[in-house]
């Protein structure tokens, strides 16, 4: 195999240059001639009627173009629906009015719409709107929101369950329990976070009156589905409606739904005749952009007196909020469920998921999604076991743990490829564990409180194929497109359904190629974002990119290169199969003087007169790849925390992370992205949390309540990969994106929890903070 | 976050800036720093019809020690606080203090007369002040007076200070001798406001005994309070580690701090004490050094 170029190589993220001095393009950098600027009035009352809404003060406000209410919107835009729809679970048909014209359910719910010439006096405007409301008994707590008597948010729904799921996989759960040596249950609180992504969300909206075309430029993760989903609500055709998502700063799954908001300055550009813009106050975000998480968990776990973990019964209730957003249902289902046998040889798993409404804001997709979830259990019940049975919590580990791959999962899933052992006792030699624990133990005679915590994961990742998310009621397949195109002069662009924001695929993507290719990197660029350039796509979530993205691109480059070949034959007067690449280099094997370049090759597949018999003319090739399977990174991170025993302020000594995420194209970005993961999990673990009062007001609506940690509150994550290519794409390739957000939850709680485990606490809910380590131990009559 | 209009005004002289409160005092806000005054604005929670900029007035901005007073100017930047040699060898416990509000954008643009104007309950200079018994001095078209910082805040976001006036210097008493302070802030994550902030002050005399211990605290009560119970059991004393130990758990006596989201009282009442502790045993080893 020849030395690879690009592939693997430490390059450094091309598009930092622009997003680091501020050139890059996102929705509030643009403004057309002519745009006006909309603001919404969001529901004063997490649940009521909406009597009667005056909007004529605010109309006469000099510079206000108008006020819209529900009424107005009610029969121009379809209601949001989710796209998820979830097979075989009951799922109840709830309905999302794009401004509330009945009842609002949530706080962040439209009631109504101000545009005006700038968004000042478009806020003016909104203090200007009487709304005149009958306040509703409001529900936020999920498990009073099931109990009969509990204020009903959707007639659909009228116990406020939007589905109920089940999976049961291996032996039935009762007898496998006959059978344990012992059956432990527990409570676990997985709290709701909020994505907060660096760049709010926001749309600005653009429609030609003689053409009959609208543009909208939108912060999205997947502008095909935003188009789709936008045409259906709007009645727009398809082909009549360009959605760009041009530079998008992070969204963490928040930006993967259509929401009220780009549906509403569509309708009014179409309306006014003017462009329509609205971009969110950081405030709006905290309300109104999906959360995520937010489940309670009740389960049961069979297990051996050797710590064999037999099997599992899991009841969740999973907090959705007051709709279903896009993906909502497939998350603490799906994502979730399916993994609760993690890189263990779990016998027996039945889980049954609730999804209850509540009058809170939507929860869907966030970094993860579902397999933090899963995993944050799963570790949970490895260190709860050890500590029942009086082990190392690695020894549990190392008597569950998968021995090969391919393995079959009894949830249904077969993992693809990986050496789960070795990763496993790779990351607790790396992180010095057996010193740790000496370290530990005299520690505590001196009074300290040190804690070790593992995790290790395994997660199903590159969303594909389309067979199983069609089965399981997903809206769409899940494939991704690529165009590979090279011009006349050799150089190339590329073209993909994928939508990058913050990962740095403008920057892998053209490694593949290059390295496909045998090209210059800098002679690649890469397009996305735009349905008038791209095909048809999927986007960009579920460190899905590069395996299924990249797997799509390698392949169209191959094809592309296959085409080359053919065309460089003919030129070089050769057979086809006489013809090597090397480097950009065709030539004749054994004949190395007898070469042309891909450029020259490239440019004579354009003057197109010297083509084989009966070859096109140009030189590109389009993908529409779909997977066989989906891909399993995994891996064990461990952390050592050091708790204050003053302050009860817990600081992390150590975080070794080791990951099998197949072929690493980048390791510069791939370490970014587990680091950036790493932080984000951490933060539940200890800093975040979304607080609603009983009357259903978000109290953490901002960064000064919403404890996102900085970069001085975050350790030093010392980052290995470890390289099982995986059979299921042409790269080789698992993905990276969510790795470190999957592992970390769960290794930081249980280094905290084992800090304090010699005094007698067993398990305590994220996140620990030092007050809530502090109440903990004062609830345990603990003088620490 | 957009703000209601409002009409900005630029003094370029303090004597103008005074005129310019005379005559819009009720209606008016000063913008400093603006760290918090923008952000309420931005929420429409501030709606001030005029906001004074007040970054021309270079004549407010400077740190001197004159006969036994230092003198503060409100503009005065954090983050010239926490570097100037003049405070760090005469008066430490300011500079430390500064070093540790926010994060260094805040400390870049936030100013002393703004911190101490806006009253936050969890501010960090009101602990060090109050512990250093400092004055603000207050000026308007009719006059100037000077109020002991635990006068001048009242309450949560309240203060002394009538709509004509500005603040344009801190005042801190100079202490000499062997003197020892330290600043203990305790925060879930970097850079926010204090959940508990504790400043000590001692000042041992030729023997070792303490002649001033001084105690003020943060974030425990409406406004900075000075824990008088501790400093009463130490003056007096050869302090020892133990004394310390005994002494800071009356910190919290008599106290009834907020309870939030991030913490209840009583945890708050309990770093009271740890942070007493740490900072007195700092203070102590620092004076002892100085002995």
């Amino acid at each position: 195999m020849p030395e690879r170029r690009y592939l693997g190589k430490r390059i450094k993220r091309r598009e930092d240059l622009r997003l680091l001095t501020g050139r890059g393009l996102f929705v509030d950098d643009l403004s057309l001639p002519g745009t006006v600027y909309a603001a919404f009035l969001r529901s004063s009352y997490a649940h009521a009627r909406i009597k009667s809404i005056d909007t004529t003060r605010a109309e006469k406000i000099s510079g206000v173009i108008g006020v819209f209410t529900g009424e107005y919107f009610k029969d121009k835009v379809q209601p949001l629906m989710t796209a998820w729809a979830l097979t075989g679970a009951d799922l109840k048909p709830i309905k999302w009015p794009v401004v509330v014209h009945d009842k609002a359910r949530f706080i962040g719910d439209i009631v109504a719409v101000a545009v005006a010439e700038d968004p000042y006096t478009a806020y003016d405007a909104l203090e200007a709107i009487e709304v005149e409301y009958e306040p509703l008994p409001v529900v936020t707590d999920m498990e009073e929101a099931v109990k009969p008597g509990a204020p009903v948010i959707h007639d659909e729904a009228p116990n406020n369950v939007a589905f109920t799921w089940r999976l049961t996989g291996g032996e039935d759960f009762d007898s496998i329990a006959a059978k344990a040596d012992h059956v432990m249950r527990q409570r676990l609180v997985n709290h709701r976070l909020i994505p907060s992504a660096m760049e709010t969300r926001g749309a600005l909206a653009h429609y030609n009156a003689s053409t009959g075309e609208l543009t909208v430029w939108v912060t999205s993760q997947n502008p095909h589905v935003h188009r789709l989903i936008m045409s259906a609500s709007l009645g727009i055709p398809e082909h009549k409606l360009r959605v760009i998502a041009p530079d998008v700063g992070g969204g963490f799954g928040s930006k993967i739904p259509v929401y009220p908001g780009e549906l509403i300055v569509s309708r009014l550009a179409m309306d006014l005749g003017r462009p329509v813009k609205w971009m969110e106050t950081r405030k709006e975000n905290f309300m109104g952009t999906h959360h995520g998480r937010d489940h309670i968990t009740d389960f049961e776990v069979a297990y051996t007196r050797k710590g064999e973990v037999l099997g599992l019964r899991v009841r969740t209730l999973a907090n959705l909020g007051a709709y279903l957003s896009t993906a909502a249902p497939g998350v603490p289902t799906i994502l979730y469920g399916t993994m609760l046998s993690g890189p263990y040889k779990i016998k027996s798993v039945d889980v049954e998921v609730k999804g209850v409404l509540t009058n809170t804001t939507p929860v869907d997709a966030y970094r993860g999604a579902g397999r933090p979830e899963a995993t944050y259990l799963l570790e949970r019940v490895m260190d709860l076991v050890a500590r029942e049975l009086g082990m190392d919590p690695a020894d549990v580990r190392r008597v569950n743990l998968v021995e090969k791959a391919p393995y079959n999962a009894v949830t249904g899933l077969i993992y693809d490829s990986g050496r789960y052992r070795e990763v496993f006792e790779e990351a607790l030699k790396r992180a010095e564990y057996s010193k740790w624990r000496e370290i530990q133990s005299k520690a505590r005679k001196e009074g300290r409180l040190i804690g070790i915590g593992i995790s290790s994961y395994i997660e199903m990742c590159g969303l594909a194929p389309s067979r199983i998310a069609r089965a399981t009621g997903f809206g769409l397949g899940l494939w991704e497109s690529a165009v590979v195109r090279i011009h006349p002069s050799g150089k190339v662009t590329v073209y993909t359904g994928s939508h990058p924001h913050g990962q740095g695929e403008e920057t892998t993507f053209a490694q593949i190629v290059a390295e496909e290719l045998g090209v210059p990197i800098e002679d690649v660029e890469i397009v996305h974002g735009d349905t008038a350039q791209t095909p048809f796509g999927m986007g960009t979530y579920g460190s899905r990119t590069t395996p299924v993205g990249g797997g799509a691109i390698a392949l169209a480059a191959r094809r592309v290169k296959e085409k080359a070949r053919r065309i460089a034959a003919s030129l070089l007067e050769a057979r086809v199969d006489d013809v090597e690449y090397s480097e950009g280099k065709f030539y004749v094997r054994g004949h190395p003087e007898k070469q042309v370049t891909i450029q020259e090759v490239a440019l004579a597949s354009y003057t197109a007169d010297k083509l084989p018999e009966g070859e096109e003319p140009g030189l590109e090739a389009t993908v529409f790849y779909d997977p066989e399977n989906f891909t399993f990174p995994y891996g064990t991170h461990v952390c050592v925390v050091e708790i204050d025993k003053e302050t009860f302020k817990p600081k992390i000594l150590r975080y070794v992370a080791v990951d099998d995420i197949g072929v690493v194209v980048n390791p510069l970005i791939a370490e970014g992205q587990v680091h950036g993961g790493v932080i984000q999990g951490l933060a539940q673990a200890l800093y975040e949390y979304a607080v609603f009062d009983e009357a259903g007001n978000l109290l953490t609506a901002g960064f000064n309540d919403y404890m996102i940690p900085t970069a001085i509150d975050t350790p030093n994550v010392e980052s290995y990969f470890v390289e099982t290519p995986s059979p299921h794409n042409p790269l080789g390739v698992k993905g990276v994106g969510e790795t470190g957000t999957i592992a970390s939850t769960a290794a930081v709680v249980n280094a905290v929890l084992d800090a304090l485990s010699h005094l007698g606490i067993k398990h305590a809910d994220m996140p620990l903070t030092p007050y809530k380590i502090w109440e903990i131990l004062k609830e345990k009559g603990v003088k620490a | 976050m957009y703000p209601p209009s409002f009409k900005l005004l630029v003094p370029q002289s303090l004597d103008e800036a005074l005129k310019m409160l005379a005559e819009h005092g009720g209606e008016a806000k000063l913008l400093a720093g603006g760290h918090s005054l923008i952000p309420l604005m931005k929420l429409r929670l501030a709606r001030p019809a005029y906001v004074i900029y007040l970054g021309k007035l270079k004549e407010l901005s400077y740190i001197r020690e004159e006969g036994d007073t230092i003198r503060v100017g409100a503009l005065t930047t954090h983050s010239e606080i926490e570097s100037s040699e003049l405070l760090r060898e005469r008066c430490p416990l300011l500079a430390e203090t500064a070093s540790k509000i926010g994060d260094r954008q805040v400390r870049n643009m936030g100013t002393i007369g703004g911190s101490i104007a806006h009253a936050d309950p969890a501010a960090d200079y009101p602990a060090a002040l109050v512990a250093l018994e400092a004055e603000v001095v207050l000026k308007s078209v009719n006059g100037e007076r000077a109020v002991k910082v635990s006068d001048f805040i009242k309450g949560p976001y309240i203060t002394d200070i009538d709509p004509q006036e500005l603040i344009t210097e801190i005042r801190i008493p100079v202490v000499n001798g062997a003197v020892g302070s330290s600043y203990e802030k305790l925060v879930f994550r970097a850079s926010d406001f204090a959940i508990v902030g504790v400043a000590a002050l001692i000042v041992l005399g030729k023997d070792g005994t303490a002649e001033r211990v001084r105690v003020g605290m943060t974030g425990v009560a409406e406004g900075p309070v000075r824990a008088q119970g501790v400093e009463e059991e130490l003056e007096g004393k050869k302090i020892t580690e133990e004394d310390i130990d005994k002494a800071s758990k009356k910190a919290s006596e008599g106290l009834n701090p907020p309870s939030d989201i991030r913490a209840s009282s009583e945890y708050r009442k309990a770093m009271a004490e740890a942070l007493t502790r740490r900072a007195l045993i700092k203070a102590l080893s620092e004076a002892k050094k100085k002995a």
